[in-house]
């Protein structure tokens, strides 16, 4: 006993916690439907935000079949072009990324790794839900009315987004605003239970410091959501008053098809001002939990305790305070004084240094560890390196110099898709084949799994390594065709029609991720209640999966943090947090932890 | 942006605080010594889930009108066409007429604290027909301005008018759902312990939107 350095007299008794009363409904619909607990609102958050994501995924290959082929396919006009483009940008960032990281993720894991029953506030957050499906219901709308969805590209510019000419001025646009302040709305539903669920529900033991790093994530990310989406609730308000009642906040004096337009000295830049507000730390609200997500899973699957949990928490609580000073680096061709862009360069550079910390702190987790190369294992592995290369190129465009003349090439493309989507797509695979057996009861398939992995790592490079050499060499970013351009080389035809296939080869290796995770729900060997041996709470659960109300008649007590891996003296290599020191089984003097 | 950033400033800057003075001291990696089992971090017992949830959700909402105010006083430097506008008398009448709406669930809140049914109905009730009129006042002063050739389109400093007392004037109407809630628990006699957290959430949120309505009603008296 004294050699795991415990004092047993120490530890507090179990105090009664006030006991949460649940909504327990008989109705199919009320336990499926409208159901208030939050696991069936994640897999309905899950669903949606898959299914709209897959649209995007369809969207995203129409492009490539544009850039790959120009020309060739018939359906594909300037116009449809831009709207794919924006539509594809929007519905990745806000309605797959965010809602699934937040939504899924948060409703599915606070609520089990806090050791609560449920979130604070279930009524609530059943609302957030569908306020969210509302959201997506109107983005889907903006399909199918005259003039189609938007075209203006995912960032809205005015005066752009809403001058006659642009694809789906009639209507598109205004859905997309208003779909936008709907899912905000939504969110900060939603937001504010992960918030309150995760300061007041934690159950007796689990202090902030014992916090599994996966609900630090999630907890940071829904601060700044809650923080930053306002800016651009500000700015589709703002939009909406230009576009529909003529007031002049952002549109300029300007000829829009041969015609003076009614409006008056608008700021565009004060758009692209509260857009970017926003928009900097999305990409954080975005990476955060998967930053969390993924030091649980290296953990787990190095069976080694995670190399400095408090830096990683206070580079998370870092990280989330400088996303807020510097988002005038995505306007650095804005016009802006030079001084002024001197500073937002700093304030990104010193962002990467909690960012190369929590990176450094990754592998310093691998280093020595048990590793085992499971699939959530390597799609861990495989987003430390997306996510350094990504965050590389991230420090050529930081610096305004080298910004100016790459920002609007493909480079720019090439950067953010590997640290901001390539990247938390990396998690979410790794995030799903972790806790698919907790959800379901089932194992995916390994063999399947692994497949899947190999063809979307080596695929993604494909797609987007070339591009920071096409960017490179000039080629813009955004046009629908090139024409007769003279500093295109042929290299560059070659290579985009290159990536194109790859992206073709990364989609239809999807099938394989959905066939596994259908198949494996009705014929996947059975899990047990911790196929892992993880530590964490949601894996010691009476039932798999677990009931309404999550755990048995009583909540687990916490004594200890999330990573005991490979305790020395402990006769397992792991140790659950709710296992007190007295009842952790020992070895005898001298002899070593077996190897699993 | 400068109002946003100071705001955004003092409220990372206490969570910061908060969070570091729960983590410097602590060895996450030692398992159950003492004072971590004594929820030493947790938050004291006043910060109910209620009020937490409230002051998160009042911190969004401030973020959102702190940006509102940063577009506006942006938009006055961006461009040269600001023609300042001069708010109408009748919003100090408003401004009477919101104060009166946070005493009068001041008192709600104050009677559930004292288990004072009668108190509480007569403040719910002063509270939100109050609200109603500053609303309505609020709408008056929109007539009032239309009739004086202050259109929407006229000029920013307008539309930045419309689009503020607007969106404070929505807050409200959200906050009137909570308001019915407590009136329906107050008028059903259902227990004190109920109709106070009702009243209290309330009394707090009115108590921030009229904070909020001084400093809006003070950045257009000034600008």
């Amino acid at each position: 006993m004294a050699r795991l350095g415990h004092e047993a007299t120490s530890y507090a008794p179990p105090l009664e916690m006030p006991e949460m009363e649940l909504v327990h409904p008989k109705t199919f619909i009320g336990k499926y439907v409208f159901s208030q607990d939050a696991k069936v609102i994640a897999i309905q958050y899950f669903i949606t935000a898959t299914s709209i994501g897959l649209v995007a995924l369809v969207l995203s290959i129409l492009i490539r079949l544009q850039l790959g082929f120009p020309g060739t396919f018939s359906f594909l006009d300037p116009s449809s072009y831009l709207q794919h483009v924006t539509m594809h940008g929007m519905i990745m960032v806000v309605y797959l990324l965010t809602a699934l990281l937040l939504g899924a993720f948060g409703n599915y894991l606070i609520p089990l790794m806090c050791g609560a029953r449920d979130m604070v506030f279930p009524w609530l957050n059943m609302l957030s839900y569908w306020t969210y499906l509302t959201a997506v219901l109107i983005l889907v709308a903006s399909f199918f009315v005259p003039g189609g969805p938007t075209g203006a590209g995912w960032t809205l510019y005015p005066p752009q987004a809403i001058t006659p000419g642009t694809p789906g001025y009639d209507w598109g646009i205004i859905l997309m605003l208003v779909s936008l302040a709907v899912f905000i709305a939504g969110f900060t539903m939603g937001g504010l239970n992960y918030v309150v669920t995760i300061l007041q529900a934690r159950t007796r033991g689990m202090t902030l410091m014992r916090l599994p790093l996966t609900i630090w994530g999630i907890f940071m990310a829904t601060v700044l959501a809650l923080l930053a989406f306002p800016a651009l609730l500000v700015a589709a308000l703002m939009m909406l008053m230009d576009m529909l009642a003529g007031t002049s906040f952002f549109m300029p004096t300007m000829i829009a098809l041969g015609e003076q337009t009614g409006y008056e000295d608008g700021s565009p830049l004060l758009f692209q001002h509260l857009f970017w507000f926003f928009g900097h730390p999305e990409v954080y609200i975005v990476a955060l939990p998967a930053f969390g997500i993924v030091s649980d899973i290296l953990a787990t699957h190095a069976r080694r305790n995670i190399f400095g949990y408090r830096m990683m928490v206070w580079a998370l609580i870092a990280i989330g305070g400088l996303s807020f000073v510097v988002w005038a680096h995505h306007m650095y061709v804005s016009g802006m004084n030079p001084y002024f862009g001197f500073l937002f360069a700093t304030t990104t550079l010193i962002i990467a240094v909690p960012t190369a910390l929590k990176v450094y702190n990754w592998v310093l987790t691998l280093w020595k560890g048990n590793i085992q190369l499971t699939v959530p294992m390597l799609f861990a592995i495989g987003f430390i390196f997306t996510f350094v290369n990504g965050g590389l190129s991230g420090l050529f465009l930081g610096n305004v110099t080298v910004d100016v003349p790459l920002a609007d090439t493909y480079f720019v493309v090439g950067h953010f898709h590997m640290v901001m989507a390539v990247a938390p797509i990396m998690v979410i695979f790794g995030a799903i084949y972790h806790w698919y057996p907790k959800v379901t009861g089932r194992m995916m398939n390994d063999t399947l799994g692994k497949w899947h992995f190999w063809i979307t790592f080596i695929g993604t490079y494909g797609i987007y390594y070339p591009m920071h050499y096409i960017g490179l060499a000039g080629v813009p970013r955004r046009y629908y065709a090139y024409g007769e351009t003279g500093f295109i080389p042929d290299s560059v035809i070659s290579l985009n029609a290159a990536i194109t296939i790859a992206a073709i080869v990364v989609a239809l290796a999807q099938l394989l991720f959905f066939y596994n995770m259908f198949h494996s729900y009705f014929r996947g060997r059975e899990a047990g209640p911790n196929p892992w041996n993880a530590t964490t709470l949601e894996w010691q659960t009476e039932h798999t999966p677990p009931h309404h109300g999550n755990f048995g008649r009583e909540l687990p007590v916490v004594y200890r943090w999330a990573y005991d891996y490979g305790v020395p003296g402990a006769r397992h290599d792991f140790i659950p947090q709710n296992v007190s020191p007295d009842d952790v089984e020992t070895l005898p003097e001298g002899q070593e932890v077996p190897a699993r | 942006m400068t109002v946003t950033l100071i705001f955004l400033a003092l409220l990372l800057g206490t969570f910061l605080t908060w969070i570091v003075r729960q983590s410097l001291n602590v060895r996450p990696w030692a398992s159950a010594d003492g004072p971590s089992v004594n929820e030493s971090d947790s938050l004291p017992p006043a910060a109910t889930p209620a009020r937490v949830g409230l002051a998160v959700f009042l911190a969004a909402v401030t973020s959102l009108f702190a940006l509102s105010i940063s577009a506006y006083t942006m938009r006055m430097e961006l461009s040269g066409d600001w023609i300042p506008l001069a708010p109408p008398p009748l919003l100090w009448l408003n401004t009477l007429l919101l104060v009166v709406g946070s005493v009068g669930l001041q008192r709600a809140w104050d009677g559930a604290r004292r288990n004072r049914l009668a108190q509480v109905r007569s403040g719910l009730k002063l509270g939100g027909a109050a609200t109603v009129a500053f609303i309505v006042g609020q709408l008056f002063v929109w007539m009032q301005l239309q009739a004086a050739g202050h259109h929407l389109v006229t000029n920013p400093a307008t539309a930045f008018f419309y689009l503020i007392t607007a969106l404070h004037a929505v807050h409200l109407l959200g906050g009137l759902i909570a308001w019915v809630r407590a009136m329906v628990l107050a008028s059903r006699g259902e227990s004190m312990r109920d109709i106070h957290v009702s009243a209290e959430l309330c009394a707090l949120y009115w108590h921030f939107l009229l904070l909020l309505w001084f400093i809006l009603f003070g950045m257009l008296l000034v600008t």
